[in-house]
């Protein structure tokens, strides 16, 4: 990367990191819950994403601008709500009951409404956001998650287990 | 394997995820567990109902926009087009800078005047924006470990608290065209940031003062290394903050 001129390495990184303004917009819609913060956090990021584009090698344009969109989200959520976002979130202590919701059919039938899902999927901690985002919505691998979120994989089955299962708690008692 | 631990990859066989034969085994116990059985079905069917309803948001047109300004003006490509507003635009930034150029004579300002700008606009930004930190602790055996494999040096991290000083964290920035660590100190309330680059070869030096739109700076040679100090705090307790980096 080095040697590019300014215009080039601009050319670059309109070509390769670009494309994944709708992803990076899409996680971060869904870290920060509104519009404006969303904006924010992604403007940010690209600008900071083009100033260390030398770091980037490459491989995985959508990884890796989405792991600094990530950290500008997380770091925004933590300024904005700091007492919520400074319990210390043990994975096993916080892990529900293994239980299933008793649920049939469950309202996901009738949850074909965007709203609802999305209303849904904002009800939950921002990690289990995070995990439902880029794996059901972004369709990323448990590898690119884990890298993203920078947690191992194992930790990201069970942060999607978890949320999966919450979400369609919600779904299934929608107030 | 057996139940519980086939239970655990459900979602994994859902997603994909698995290899053959560990997904060939899954599928087999599905086949006889009406429990697991009914574990994917719940699964795929939240799936179908994600995918359907289509909930992921798009980026919006007018942040496309403002992204791609942004750049052009970080890369410091003019834009293709000239609009009337952009020339008038363009006046008035050269008035003020002109009008800038006249007052900041009266300062002590005497070389790299662009290298200082931009350590104060890079100041400014981290207390603007969201990224003072990227690794945020006061504990220099956190905060120096940090930059290993992120930049080819290896600065000098210390939590002066005991001086009134103390370590708030650190993060990369960008800085001279190269990427260099930054240090966040806080004095009372006043956040300090700490820019370090290599600088081989050159004498150590004592610290320089410049003023800049109200910010103190300080910059000096130490052991191999150049430091920007820049902070809304009063040259002397600046100063302090200086001798104890190069103490």
């Amino acid at each position: 990367m080095f040697g590019l001129t300014q215009s080039s390495r601009l050319t670059e990184f309109e070509r390769k990191i670009l494309p994944h303004l709708d992803s990076a917009y899409d996680l971060a819609r869904f870290l920060m819950r509104n519009d404006h913060d969303a904006e924010d956090v992604v403007q940010e990021a690209s600008l900071r994403a083009f100033r260390f584009f030398e770091s980037f090698r490459g491989e995985n344009g959508r990884a890796w601008f989405l792991q600094i969109v990530r950290n500008t989200a997380f770091t925004a959520l933590r300024k904005r709500y700091p007492e919520e976002m400074n319990v210390s979130f043990d994975e096993e202590l916080h892990g529900e009951p293994a239980t299933e919701p008793t649920d049939a059919g469950i309202a996901i039938d009738r949850a074909q409404d965007r709203q609802i899902v999305r209303a849904a999927i904002e009800k939950l901690r921002p990690e289990f956001r995070e995990a439902i985002t880029l794996r059901d919505l972004e369709e990323l691998s448990y590898k690119e998650i884990a890298d993203i979120a920078g947690v191992p994989i194992g930790t990201v089955m069970s942060r999607l287990a978890r949320a999966r299962r919450q979400l369609r708690q919600i779904l299934s008692n929608p107030k | 394997m057996n139940h519980d631990e086939i239970r655990e990859l459900v979602h994994a066989h859902v997603d994909g995820e698995l290899d053959l034969i560990s997904g060939r085994e899954v599928e087999q116990h599905l086949h006889g567990c009406g429990e697991c059985r009914r574990a994917e079905e719940q699964i795929r069917g939240l799936h179908d109902a994600l995918t359907s309803s289509a909930p992921a948001y798009r980026a919006p047109a007018h942040l496309r926009r403002s992204i791609r300004r942004a750049l052009r003006r970080e890369a410091n490509v003019s834009e293709k087009a000239f609009s009337p507003w952009l020339i008038f635009a363009t006046g008035a930034a050269f008035a003020i800078i002109v009008l800038g150029f006249v007052l900041f004579q009266t300062t002590r300002a005497s070389q790299g005047n662009k290298l200082v700008d931009e350590v104060v606009s890079n100041h400014v930004r981290s207390l603007l924006a969201t990224h003072l930190v990227d690794v945020a602790s006061s504990d220099q055996h956190t905060v120096k470990p940090w930059f290993d494999g992120k930049i080819d040096f290896a600065p000098d991290v210390h939590d002066f608290a005991i001086s009134g000083f103390p370590l708030v964290g650190g993060r990369l920035d960008y800085l001279d065209g190269k990427t260099v660590v930054a240090l966040v100190y806080q004095r009372n309330k006043h956040p300090i940031n700490l820019f370090i680059t290599p600088a081989t070869g050159s004498p150590d030096s004592s610290p320089v003062p410049f003023t800049r739109r109200g910010y103190n700076l300080l910059s000096w040679v130490h052991r191999d290394m150049r430091y920007w100090a820049v902070s809304d705090l009063n040259e002397a307790e600046l100063k302090q903050f200086a001798s104890l980096i190069s103490g």
